[in-house]
């Protein structure tokens, strides 16, 4: 079986993960957690062997341009990391993995309900902005032992700070007590300026023929809503993206009364969150950052530029070098540290998607 | 006398407590990172008018230039490099360094201070708890903790009481410095970065195919001595077989000193060449506007013969050996394809990409006729009498772009790379355990107290004590059996 098959039997095992997740949070059956672990483990095991497969056909595709790599070189060259859609799957890959390992560590399902969101998301923002699927020849400039290390430690390290959102996301609402707390305000904001973008791209995916949709990103990003040339559009848009917010608002702190009713406790999630935050800050700076710094030197003669992708992981690492000094030295506790965690989070989407959506810098090949 | 050195003092603490301050780190975290996102919208060294076009699209067409007029007093258009950016970045590294000499000391006399043995009380009030009672001899309870303690690399000390003895251990104290190892990094870095910018350059060189040079560019009116000579023999731009995506870019360069040449290399992408601190880095390459010393290379071979390379110049003409057929390159195109609408031959870039000869050929007796052989696709050379022409190179017409760098700060970067990878490390995956173990006993049942603490990870901690108390336990029954 191609790799594309068992991919897409692990897409609908997260799709249907999540909403077994969420049944368990409303039912607590033990049955249906257990149901909802299975298929996510499920997914996984389909996922990884999607990813073994992809990385045999791109090791033997590097092998026939290249007859005179070794094996080594061959794995290394061949590694499927390449592009925006072979990294966001990897991304999927490694927070289901830490999921199931906090799933297992806790032995608490409930955090699934919020961290398998994050890998459906993900998909569907694969599926929507159109980025390609086939195996692509690797360029010149990604021919480089880095690639693979550079690639592989800073999706772990997003991985954990996307664990650390979900579970910062919901330790607000848990500790919300009224809908006018500037925290809780917060949160309905960014969770639904999420689902907005989201659904706009969904939009627009819908409305474009399947040959502009490879070009989605570059340039019909939220053109049929948000970016309309017709005012009305946008400005209809505007009004339903605020009505969603406002929903969101309304309705989220429900959810506080499914947590509570949980083995949930803020105290875990908080842990949890300073703990995956623990993980990924040293994987983030040496992968990231470090091997990052030390490949563009033997690329390009310069180890740091100043460059968009480059600065925006800077900032990234500024604002969780920020969470640890303020939780540890600086007395920091509760909702101003999930709301770095949060913030944290943010700018690790737009290192990663906004600085070739919207900025463009050196390593504008990543939006290919 | 006495007050004016007191009042020395008390300013001297007062600036030495805001350096140290935690609030300082915190503001300069959230200003550096606030301030960075400012260069990464606004187009940093680039052309006004770009910027100006950028910032049309926020405040209007006719606020724009005013607006970059401001922005370009603030320093916003090289902002890494202004004045205000550049102290933070120092005020950053002071706070590092002094915040680091402030509370080493600290962590030095908690690391140095010896464990002291705990009441019981104190014990039973630690975050991990355990206990056990054996029924068996006290002597035999005590050496089988201690060994396993000592098999989990803890230090362990022993006090003794009277029918009772306590075991108290620690391991990786000096895993609390791992912070300060961190901080030292960084500093290290912004040391190393400063070496290069005091004593290095960065530069680049256009170099023609067969074209030497002495110096480098960091302007185009600013040269940079290399001090010894560069020459490229060759540049090419390899594809992937059917595509147009690009496989390698590859130069083959050579250094020459006092008329010998004492370096040949070919270099690619994240493969350069350096010699005597100087690395040159494949980054570019390009067409040249004047094509005067061009050479076509052919590889030519007569039907079921070797074949021959000939260097040609435009319209020289050559023979297909031992045939009487004579041609010449009459055309070239970079790039040539054939129009999807309308069938004609067309030049769809400006580098090569796909380049292509049109050769006349000649026979006797024979009316000439022209045929156009591609780089890439060989079989294009195969003429009806099965002799076969091959474009190997249009020499002379390229130039390879090449990143010019010295930086004899760089080694220092590496190596605090690794000082902050190995810090980060043992920061968060090791932490400062400390176990006490109370051993109490009559003749019948010795009772075990087990308290920890741990500087980080406490789950953690928790599961090895586990570990240590059942391997302990085992033991301790296999020796009572």
């Amino acid at each position: 079986m191609s790799s594309s098959v068992f991919f897409d039997i692990s897409a609908g095992a997260y799709i249907a993960a999540m909403i077994i997740y969420v049944i368990y949070l409303v039912t607590r059956n033990r049955t249906v957690g257990i149901t909802a672990t299975s298929v996510t483990f499920l997914g996984f095991l389909s996922q990884s062997a999607a990813f073994i497969i992809r990385w045999a056909n791109s090791y033997t595709f590097w092998q026939a341009e290249h007859p005179a790599s070794g094996v080594l070189e061959s794995l290394l060259r061949g590694a499927p990391l390449r592009n925006l859609y072979e990294s966001l799957i990897f991304f999927v890959w490694s927070i289901i993995l830490a999921h199931l390992f906090i799933e297992h560590k806790y032995k608490n399902r409930s955090l699934g309900a919020f961290v398998t969101p994050i890998a459906a998301l993900a998909l569907l923002f694969i599926d929507v902005s159109g980025t390609s699927k086939e195996l692509q020849p690797l360029i010149p400039a990604l021919q480089s032992n880095w690639l693979l290390f550079h690639v592989l430690l800073s999706f772990l390290g997003y991985a954990a700070f996307g664990i650390s959102f979900g579970a910062a996301a919901a330790y607000i609402i848990m500790v919300s007590e009224s809908r006018t707390e500037k925290t809780y305000i917060f949160w309905s904001v960014i969770i639904g300026i999420f689902l907005i973008i989201l659904i706009a791209m969904g939009i627009d995916f819908m409305s474009l023929s399947a040959a502009e949709r490879a070009q989605l990103i570059q340039s019909h990003f939220l053109k049929t809503t948000f970016r309309s040339s017709s005012a009305g559009i946008a400005a209809a848009s505007w009004a339903a993206g605020i009505a969603l917010i406002f929903v969101l608002w309304y309705t989220g702190l429900g959810l506080k009364k499914v947590l509570n009713n949980l083995a949930l406790t803020p105290a875990m999630l908080d842990d949890i969150a300073y703990k995956s935050i623990a993980a990924g800050f040293p994987l983030f700076t040496i992968g990231g950052l470090i091997m990052g710094a030390i490949w563009a030197n033997s690329a390009w003669g310069k180890y740091w530029t100043w460059d968009p992708k480059e600065t925006w992981s800077l900032i990234t690492w500024f604002v969780y070098a920020l969470y640890l000094h303020a939780r540890f030295v600086g007395g920091w506790r509760g909702k101003r540290v999930a709301i770095l965690a949060i913030v944290g989070f943010i700018a690790v989407i737009f290192t990663y998607l906004g600085v070739n959506l919207v900025l463009s810098g050196l390593h504008a090949y990543g939006s290919e | 006398m006495k007050d004016n050195e007191k009042e020395n003092k008390d300013i001297f603490e007062k600036v030495w407590g805001f350096f140290a301050s935690v609030k300082l780190a915190i503001f300069l975290l959230i200003i550096l990172a606030l301030s960075s996102i400012i260069g990464t919208i606004v187009e940093q060294n680039a052309e006004p008018a770009r910027n100006i076009a950028l910032l049309a699209k926020f405040f209007g067409d006719s606020a724009a230039p005013s607006v970059y007029n401001i922005f370009a007093k603030l320093g916003f258009m090289s902002m890494y490099d202004s004045w205000w950016f550049v102290s933070f970045l120092a005020l950053f590294s002071i706070n590092l360094i002094v915040c680091s000499i402030d509370r080493l000391p600290k962590t030095w006399h908690l690391i140095q201070t010896p464990l002291r043995p705990l009441a019981d009380t104190a014990i039973r009030s630690l975050p991990i708890k355990k206990e056990a009672s054996f029924n068996t001899g006290l002597n035999i309870v005590k050496d089988e903790f201690s060994n396993t303690l000592r098999t989990s690399k803890f230090h362990v000390h022993e006090a003794s009481g009277e029918g009772s003895f306590q075991l108290y251990s620690q391991k990786n104290r000096y895993s609390r410095l791992a912070v300060y190892v961190v901080h030292l990094s960084i500093i290290l870095i912004f040391m190393g970065a400063m070496i290069g910018m005091r004593f290095g350059f960065k530069g680049y060189l256009n170099l023609p195919e067969g074209i030497a040079s002495d110096v480098a560019y960091e302007s185009p009116t600013k040269e940079i001595p290399l001090g010894f000579t560069i020459k490229c023999n060759w540049y090419d731009t390899q594809y992937y077989e059917g595509m147009d995506a690009p496989k390698e870019f590859q130069s083959e360069l050579v250094i020459i000193e006092n008329g010998k040449e004492v370096l040949k290399k070919v270099i690619e992408v994240n493969d350069p060449l350096t010699y005597r601190g100087i690395t040159f880095y494949q980054a570019n390459y390009g067409m040249l506007q004047e094509r005067t010393h061009g050479d076509f290379i052919l590889e030519v071979a007569p039907a079921g013969g070797q074949g021959n390379t000939f260097r040609l110049k435009f319209g020289e003409p050559f023979e297909i050996p031992g045939t009487g057929i004579t041609g010449r390159v009459v055309d070239f195109s970079p790039a040539l394809t054939r129009d999807r609408e309308t069938g004609r031959l067309i030049t769809y870039a400006d580098s090569m990409v796909n380049p292509a000869v049109a050769i006349e050929f000649s026979e006797p007796g024979k009316p000439t006729y022209t045929g156009w052989i591609l780089r890439r696709y060989p079989e294009t050379g195969i003429l009806p009498g099965g002799h076969r022409i091959r474009l190997m190179d249009y020499w002379g017409i390229e130039y390879t772009g090449l990143q010019v760098a010295k930086d004899p700060g760089v080694w220092l970067i590496y190596l605090a790379s690794i000082i902050m990878a190995i810090g980060l490390y043992i920061c968060f995956f090791i932490s400062n355990k400390k176990i006490w173990i109370n051993i109490k006993g009559d003749k019948k049942t010795v009772h075990v107290t087990i308290g920890g603490s741990s500087s980080r990870n406490r789950l953690a901690f928790e599961n090895e004590i586990d570990k240590i108390l059942s391997h302990a336990s085992k033991a301790i029954e296999g020796r009572s059996t």
